[in-house]
């Protein structure tokens, strides 16, 4: 598993800015993000090295923040790669909420962040399909 | 708890009795001492003598608070200034300060007032109150501060401002009793927080007197939580007296009119026509006593219901009840009254929203908009924007349940909306 951040974010310029500033501040390197959003706000999540220090310090800069617990594949980096995972995933009927991906400079392979309706069915799914999970520790050395 | 049990209990026909007395007095007197009410009277072909209690009341003429304004700054008072030992003035959001006076007795009464109003939450001499209403021409801080030298508690008079030491105060002093409007005191236990100091461990606060701007049900709930402690309402203004012209027993069920001293009656706020009793409209109130600014049937503004029943604390002092808010805060959204009170009751029922809120008023064509910006609190973020929407639906569609008319809503990061340090600023009107 790897903890994601979600935080809190009103639709207007300069939002973005205070949350990253906050986090380079704190030393954080963010390793992969999203944004999902309406016409008021939206809500970034995050994947970054150190996770619980960055929930605190956004925490204590009176940032609205939430963390939990999202599944991490590694898929190799060729065409087909997400496709392979979405369809063991589909074989086994878990609902794919939403999902992103990032690719490292180090790494031939490409890693996806699994956001899904059935966690613990999709590990299980997963595992017997030989898909390796990736772990928070792996992606904070990154 | 009593401070003055003979005047607190009086039974309702004792109570007529010395307003009768009372209000013919101030009539005579002001007729004696007043060229304004002396004009008013010629008007309306009155003369004291026809007031022989407190059915005639409603002969009296209405003051209105541009009848103090017209008459800045002594126009109203009815003695010397040799007799006056202080003076008051109200914010003038438009344009001049409103300025009352008080000779000595006045002070004395107010003082009496407020040493009622501090007693019936339960603060005793052995309590430590701590004021963090504003000291000045602002009468919050100056009124409870003599109110509680008079009961006996030790006063701080920490005045407004300066959270940071107002906490490190009430800490290292003990402060058992807060005094401050209620925007503030949840300013102060979310300031507390940010300052890593637990206020429920760290501050030994018993009771709340908060006032100075109507607040919900909902939101003294709040208060009690954050700051562990029972949440009373006090009421006033400065035309009256300031603070202690009305205040919540124990029983926190409507505060309690000092009615031997401020006589009361509700009227329809359109027409001026006295309403009956359990009927909601305008609060109206007459100075029985006062000599510095007498007034006679001064319009408060306040909308409210008053209740007369004998209330299970032994007083008979009637309660105002659903105090809505002030006429001048009334929004007509598409032709439906609005109170900003009632949103707040509704929207502080919903526990994922935090404690501060504003309400943005727009024209949009002809029509008028009213948007509900609410802060998130910290911890209720989860990461699907569909619970976010869920939530901004759920909040649009009970507050358009309770108005009757539809509202947008906005949620907004925490700690971004602005804080008051007196009192909050609920409404931004764009319209104009």
């Amino acid at each position: 598993m790897i903890k994601q951040l979600s935080v809190f974010l009103e639709n207007e310029p300069g939002r973005l800015v205070k949350v990253t500033r906050i986090l380079e501040d704190g030393g954080i390197d963010i390793r992969a993000l999203t944004v999902a959003e309406t016409a008021d706000f939206g809500i970034l999540r995050l994947i970054v090295n150190d996770p619980d220090k960055a929930h605190g310090i956004l925490k204590r800069n009176s940032v609205a923040v939430a963390s939990d617990s999202v599944i991490g594949v590694e898929v190799d980096d060729k065409p087909g790669g997400l496709r392979a995972i979405a369809e063991i995933l589909a074989d086994g009927e878990v609902n794919i909420e939403y999902v992103y991906a990032f690719v490292t400079k180090s790494h031939k392979k490409a890693f996806v962040v699994l956001r899904v309706d059935d966690r613990e069915r999709a590990v299980k799914v997963l595992d017997s399909n030989n898909i390796r999970l990736v772990e928070q520790d792996e992606v904070s050395e990154i | 708890m009593y401070w003055n049990k003979k005047a607190e209990t009086l039974k309702p026909g004792e109570l007529k009795k010395l307003q009768d007395k009372r209000l013919k007095q101030v009539t005579e007197y002001v007729y004696r001492n007043s060229r304004f009410y002396r004009e008013k009277f010629k008007e309306l072909g009155l003369k004291p003598e026809d007031i022989k209690g407190v059915k005639d009341l409603d002969k009296l003429p209405l003051t209105k608070k541009t009848d103090l304004r017209d008459n800045y700054p002594y126009g109203l008072f009815c003695t010397e200034l040799e007799n006056i030992v202080r003076v008051h003035a109200s914010s003038g959001t438009t344009g001049k300060p409103t300025v009352v006076g008080y000779t000595g007795n006045d002070i004395e009464l107010w003082t009496e007032v407020m040493a009622r109003s501090i007693m019936a939450t339960g603060a005793t001499q052995k309590d430590v109150l701590h004021v963090a209403y504003g000291y000045g021409l602002f009468t919050g801080g100056l009124g409870l501060h003599y109110g509680g030298e008079r009961v006996g508690c030790t006063v701080i008079p920490a005045s407004g401002g300066n959270s940071a030491r107002q906490l490190l105060l009430m800490q290292d002093l003990g402060s058992t009793v807060l005094a401050c409007t209620p925007s503030y005191a949840v300013y102060l236990a979310e300031y507390a927080e940010g300052e890593g100091i637990d206020p429920i461990e760290d501050l030994s606060l018993r009771v709340g007197i908060f006032g100075a701007e109507p607040w919900s049900e909902p939101m003294r709930k709040r208060v009690e939580d954050a700051l562990d402690l029972k949440a009373y309402d006090i009421y006033g203004l400065s035309e009256i007296v300031g603070p202690g012209v009305a205040q919540e027993c124990e029983q926190q069920c409507g505060a309690h009119i000092w009615s031997d001293y401020f006589l009361p009656e509700v009227i329809d706020p359109k027409t001026g026509e006295q309403l009956g009793q359990g009927e909601e409209g305008e609060l109206v109130l007459t100075t029985l006593t006062k000599e510095g600014i007498p007034l006679l049937r001064y319009r408060t503004g306040d909308r409210t219901i008053l209740e007369y029943d004998k209330c299970s604390c032994g007083r008979y002092h009637p309660r105002m009840i659903k105090v809505r808010g002030r006429t001048d805060d009334m929004l007509i959204i598409r032709g439906v009254n609005v109170f900003p009170s009632q949103i707040e009751h509704v929207l502080l029922k919903i526990p994922e929203v935090g404690s501060h809120y504003i309400l943005v008023v727009e024209r949009k064509g002809p029509l008028d908009l009213l948007t509900v910006k609410v802060e998130v609190t910290q911890d209720i973020i989860s990461d699907k924007v569909r619970d976010l929407i869920g939530l901004e639906k759920r909040i649009k569609s009970s507050i358009s349940h309770a108005l009757g008319v539809n509202v947008g809503v906005e949620l907004v990061e925490p700690f971004t909306l602005e804080r008051s340090r007196g009192k909050a600023v609920r409404i931004k009107d764009l319209r104009n």
